[in-house]
């Protein structure tokens, strides 16, 4: 009989792009370290800006000097609009351009200590948990 | 007002005047084991006979950026000069454990690691200094890896010019085809800096970039 094992301890934490539109940078990355730092793995609407997601791992290797036990995270980001042809890319891009953010997006963020790996294709993302 | 345009232009000047001495900042940004080094080894033993830094299996080797000044490559009878910049390879996450499998002291693993994260820092803060960047793919790896993605977004929106390398080429599971459909918008050369194969077409990219800068 397959053994059944437990993972204890962690949550998923959903995130609208609203609860960070208002946020400058610095505390948009405090929020996102603040939900995983709490063991969640953080389900974000929308994606950070690229200075924002490499801030994030400067901010994420400066903690694990200080933390114990934190490995770091694991990160990805799934967009909806990557096969969008010219057209579709243009109104995708009016529409973000009015919301402030790629709403079409996913970001998911997790500690390293409960997310193992995180693969990605352009249309499906697969967390691997640690046990 | 006046005093800042006067001095934007000499400073424009100036930089003018550096760029054509040919100095141009070439960096080498990756994740962990791509072959960065590798690669910017095989061009500097090329052109200088000296190496840039030591290559090793376990992740992490190079935990500092590393600088090798003037290095004239020539290319089709032209010349360029340039400084290259071969950095750490950018992770998300680094458990000393995994340094472990190689046979590695705990504690030696742990001060690995923790170099590793201040070389992650300090490779995203030279971000914005290069002119060129060489992105170091491992031909072998999936490239759908975010830490590829959040690297490539970072210097498009700084504007600097990108060259996406999959390296590893030799190698059987190698598949260039997955990168170029990851990263259509950008130039992706198949090399093996191991062997040196296919290098001219690389050093043809560089030099394309060369004139855009």
């Amino acid at each position: 009989m397959k053994k059944i094992t437990k993972i204890k301890g962690f949550t998923i934490h959903f995130l609208p792009y609203s609860e960070i539109r208002d946020l400058n940078s610095t505390g948009r990355i405090k929020k996102v370290l603040d939900i995983v730092l709490g063991n969640s793995i953080l389900i974000l609407q929308g994606r950070l800006k690229p200075e924002e997601e490499t801030r994030l791992i400067e901010d994420t290797m400066a903690m694990m000097g200080h933390l114990k036990n934190f490995k770091g995270i694991e990160l990805a980001v799934i967009s909806g609009n990557e096969n969008e042809k010219f057209f579709g890319k243009m109104r995708v891009g009016i529409l973000n351009a009015i919301s402030g953010a790629d709403l079409g997006a996913i970001t998911i963020i997790g500690p390293a200590t409960i997310v193992k790996e995180i693969k990605r294709n352009p249309k499906k993302i697969e967390l691997f948990l640690n046990r | 007002m006046a005093i800042k345009i006067v001095r934007n232009f000499f400073t424009r000047i100036f930089l003018s005047i550096f760029k054509s001495k040919g100095n141009i900042k070439l960096g080498f940004y990756g994740p962990p084991n791509a072959g960065k080094t590798s690669l910017a080894n095989r061009i500097c033993k090329d052109f200088t006979g000296e190496e840039i830094g030591s290559v090793s299996k376990i992740p992490h080797e190079t935990r500092n950026v590393q600088f090798k000044e003037q290095v004239e490559i020539d290319y089709k009878g032209k010349k360029l000069t340039f400084k290259m910049i071969d950095t750490p390879g950018i992770a998300t996450k680094i458990d000393y454990e995994d340094f472990l499998k190689y046979k590695m002291k705990k504690a030696e693993s742990k001060k690995r690691a923790k170099e590793a994260t201040q070389g992650i820092i300090e490779s995203i803060k030279w971000l914005d200094d290069m002119d060129i960047v060489v992105v170091v793919l491992d031909a072998t790896e999936n490239p759908y890896n975010q830490v590829n993605i959040t690297i490539i977004g970072n210097l498009a929106a700084r504007k600097i010019p990108v060259v996406i390398v999959a390296n590893k080429i030799d190698m059987k599971k190698a598949d260039i085809k997955k990168i170029e459909s990851a990263f259509p918008e950008y130039d992706v050369v198949g090399i093996s800096a191991k062997y040196g194969t296919n290098l001219e077409e690389f050093y043809e990219s560089i030099f394309k970039l060369a004139k855009k800068i």
